[in-house]
């Protein structure tokens, strides 16, 4: 049983077809590749799976449920987070506070609760250190090198333990010792049970990461299978060095 | 730049001191005028604390709080009214009800009022301060309109008079910072601010924001409501125009700005630095409008040159200097 | 029925008016993305210095236009310098307050100058009027509509046919792309500001003809400008001006209908309906920050 299943989706804006009936699923447990040339839709399909947009058609099933048309936190509260092309932390607040924004089960109690109750607190510190971030745990996030912020944004979005993470560029703006460690992290955390769909224009990284490639192309896959397979496919070629 | 906190004990022993002189002043101070300034400081600390639920932690400005303000004074001289009930201390029980009323009213209010961006966000607050205005002024039967509404007055003599009103008003100022406190250690408040930094990034990670920032408007509004219906009580005379003034719902949000948005203390500051100013000023000044220039000028220079209010901005110089040691 | 059908151009006249005064307050809006809550002191502004023109030197107030415009157009480019610019962060708040403020110095200003009392603009034509129908139309009011539709008319050849208003529109559609091709969108600002401006000068002047005002008028107009370009869309011109008809042909029309004293209350009805149904507006666009 597939993890994620995309169906069908389409989304435009005013002339410009972002995504074209586009299909695909994500196994359990595996890291998948998404790539494309610029332009072919990635990110929009990021936005679309996790509610940001709403698509014109087609369906997202998420462990067999339609999530379709739920906003952003309710998606997050099923178990899907997701990271921006972009890091984004939120700058105001220190990065142990970014820790514990993230909120998996609104109930009452918990939310009227000290946010740094032990049990919270313990964990938040123990994912920093995980990153090996925790010594900046007291430093505001806008304060935060830009490695740092990268970093601290997938501490935070794993704080409610979700099934699925969706990385948009993960290696984006980063140096290539921190790119090994971004590696390395996504790695142990898979070990433990996440699946990872990311979205990457880093051959390299991709390659040695993934598991499962698909390649997008004007909004619609194109190929898919193994890294090796994708690698020597023509059609991708074609993609990516055509029009 | 870490946040900056004070040594524990120092904190809690200089705010047992404020507290202490906050309830001691009746005795020591009783005098009308003093007393009188004390109301309406106090006053402004609760609705400085109260607006910043809102406009500090979420970052959402509204400019509309008037609004609350009277519907507080109206709702609570209405239920005197019809309940009979004479002059006292009895009033002041019932002021939670009125709190409640506005309560509904700002759910209703919040849930138009926050379906659309922040911008839009305070055009309908001060759309919906107008709106209550003129509902004031119109109906005539329920409220009055123009000749005003009478509050029962208290029986007591000239030499205690304004004191029930001063603790009145101190006890919703410290009920207002005890909430204001509490939520922001809370996972809540946490999410208010999220909300105020990225709101999207927010949402992202599960923060329900529509319901966060309704209920953050919903207290804020709660609160201000109280107060006005305290000040209703105290003024014994509402008219829809110094209820439902404009000038009230801008001076809790300069107070805010002044003192430093979204901290615990700065609205406090804010108003205790504030409101005896504009007092004195309205007394020189008042009627040739001149105060009003006053206002803008205060306004002007505060948000130009310490945006971030005076506590913020001592905080960071005080870290620059920590650092730099 | 005779009197709605009066009523009826009266609020198209009327809208016109207003359509003028909320266009300058939507192409703020529109290129420096903050909500002018001091337009409406403003257009006060406007009239009480073609007041001064009026009262003085018996100016016409139309002609007086010639003076106030090009004064409020200089008066606007200083007042974004001054304090609009200064704004770095939080641009979207701060401006509400600063503008907030402005308009309270105004009233306090104006207030102390000319007292509280009422005034209007007069003209030595004021009550001549002419028959429409069954009823008769003054010709204060016809003359301040072509005004407006002069001006308004101005406004969109100046925005759509030369390169200043390009520059205006490419600003308003996307602030950073516009910087990256050139555009000087501090200069940009200033100038629709400055537009802003002579449009209340302009709306200042028809405003007063058929009003009686005084310092404290600019919050009832505020709040009805704010709620017209909400209704027509933030930023939309176009809108602005359809809102603006819209509205004010309603309230004319529930004023004689149902009663006057809640014919403003028509205003706010619109606007909750509005946000209900479509919170963006007519012409609006439903924005998400950044994704």
């Amino acid at each position: 049983m597939n993890l994620l299943e995309v169906e069908g989706v389409s989304k435009r804006f005013g002339g410009v077809v972002a995504v074209d009936d586009c299909s695909l699923s994500v196994a359990p447990g595996r890291i998948t590749g998404l790539i494309g040339p610029n332009g072919s839709g990635k990110t929009t399909l990021f936005n679309l799976i996790t509610g940001f947009i709403p698509m014109d058609r087609g369906s997202v099933r998420y462990k067999s449920r339609s999530i379709g048309g739920l906003g952003p936190d309710r998606i997050y509260g099923l178990g899907i987070g997701r990271t921006f092309q972009l890091a984004r932390v939120f700058p105001r607040l220190t990065a142990l506070e970014n820790m514990l924004v993230p909120v998996r089960r609104a109930g009452l109690r918990g939310l009227l609760s000290h946010a740094q109750w032990g049990h919270e607190r313990e964990r938040a510190m123990k994912m920093l250190e995980f990153m090996d971030i925790g010594h900046v745990a007291g430093t505001l996030g806008g304060s935060l090198s830009y490695g740092q912020r990268k970093l601290l944004e997938l501490a935070a979005v794993m704080m409610a333990q979700p099934d699925l993470v969706l990385l948009d560029e993960p290696a984006g703006g980063v140096n290539p010792a921190l790119l090994e460690r971004i590696g390395e992290d996504i790695r142990r955390l898979n070990a433990q049970g996440v699946t990872f769909l990311l979205v990457e224009h880093n051959m390299g990284f991709v390659m040695n990461l993934c598991q499962d490639v698909v390649v997008l192309h004007d909004g619609r896959p194109i190929a898919r299978g193994t890294p090796q397979e994708v690698r020597a496919d023509p059609r991708v070629l074609d993609a990516y060095l055509g029009a | 730049m870490t946040a900056l906190r004070a040594p524990r004990r120092l904190r809690s022993a200089g705010l047992l001191a404020l507290l202490a002189a906050a309830l001691l002043l009746p005795l020591y101070a009783p005098d009308a005028a003093t007393m009188n300034l004390a109301v309406f400081t106090m006053m402004y600390v609760g609705l400085a604390t109260a607006w910043n639920i809102m406009g500090g932690y979420t970052g959402y400005i509204s400019l509309g709080h008037a609004g609350f303000f009277g519907f507080g004074s109206y709702a609570l001289g209405l239920l005197l009214t019809h309940l009979n009930v004479p002059g006292g201390y009895l009033p002041f029980l019932l002021v939670p009800v009125a709190g409640l009323g506005t309560a509904i009213l700002a759910i209703g209010v919040g849930w138009i009022a926050l379906r659309t961006r922040a911008a839009t966000f305070v055009i309908v607050t001060i759309a919906f301060m107008f709106m209550l205005q003129l509902l004031a002024e119109n109906l005539v039967k329920l409220t009055g309109g123009g000749a005003g509404l009478a509050f029962p007055v208290p029986p007591w003599g000239p030499d205690f008079f304004i004191t029930p009103f001063y603790l009145a008003m101190l006890a919703l100022a410290l009920l207002g910072l005890g909430v204001s406190w509490w939520i922001r250690r809370s996972k809540f408040g946490l999410g208010l601010l999220a909300i105020r930094d990225d709101e999207d990034k927010a949402l992202a990670v599960g923060v329900p924001t529509r319901a966060f920032k309704l209920s953050a408007f919903v207290i804020s509004a709660v609160l201000v409501g109280m107060i006005g219906g305290v000040y209703g009580y105290y003024v014994t005379y509402i008219y829809p125009q110094f209820v439902v003034d404009p000038l009230i719902g801008i001076s809790m949000v300069l107070m805010v700005f002044l003192g430093g948005l979204g901290t615990l203390s700065g609205p406090v500051l804010g108003a205790l630095i504030l409101e005896p100013a504009q007092l004195q000023f309205a007394y020189r000044f008042g009627a040739s409008r001149l105060y009003l220039v006053f206002y803008a000028a205060v306004f002007l220079v505060v948000i130009l040159l310490l945006p971030r209010g005076i506590i913020p901005s001592i905080a960071e110089r005080l870290q620059r200097r920590r650092l730099a040691l | 029925m005779k009197l709605v059908v009066e009523a009826a151009v009266l609020g198209v006249l009327t809208g016109g008016v207003y359509a003028l005064m909320a266009s300058g307050l939507t192409l703020i809006f529109g290129v420096m993305r903050i909500i002018n809550v001091g337009q409406g002191a403003l257009v006060i502004l406007g009239a009480y210095l073609t007041f001064v023109l009026n009262r003085s030197w018996h100016v016409d107030p139309f002609l007086g236009l010639v003076l106030t415009m090009p004064l409020m157009f200089a008066l606007g480019v200083l007042l974004q310098l001054v304090f609009i610019r200064p704004l770095r962060t939080d641009r979207e708040a701060l401006s509400v307050l600063v503008t907030y403020a402005i308009a309270l110095g105004i009233e306090g200003a104006l207030g102390y100058v000319f007292t509280t009392n009422y005034v209007q603009l007069r003209a030595w034509y004021e009550n001549a009027s002419f028959p429409v129908f069954s009823f008769r139309i003054t010709y204060v009011y016809v003359l301040g509509f072509v005004v407006c539709l002069g001006v308004l008319g101005t406004l969109f050849l100046l925005l759509y046919r030369t390169t200043l208003g390009g520059a205006i529109r490419a600003t308003m559609l996307n602030r950073t792309a516009a910087q990256l091709i050139g555009i000087d969108v501090d200069r940009v600002s200033a100038i629709a500001f400055g537009i802003g401006m002579a449009t209340a000068a302009a709306g200042g002047v028809v405003f007063g003809l058929t009003n009686a005002f005084n310092p404290g008028s600019h919050y009832d107009l505020i709040s009805r400008l704010l709620t017209i370009i909400v209704l027509g869309g933030l930023g939309s011109l176009r809108g602005a001006i359809i809102a603006a008809l819209i509205m004010l042909v309603t309230e004319d029309i529930t004023a004689v209908v149902v009663s006057p004293v809640w014919a403003s209350f028509a205003f706010f009805v619109i606007l909750v309906a509005v946000l209900i149904i479509r919170p963006q507006g007519l012409y609006g666009v439903r924005v998400r920050e950044r994704i």
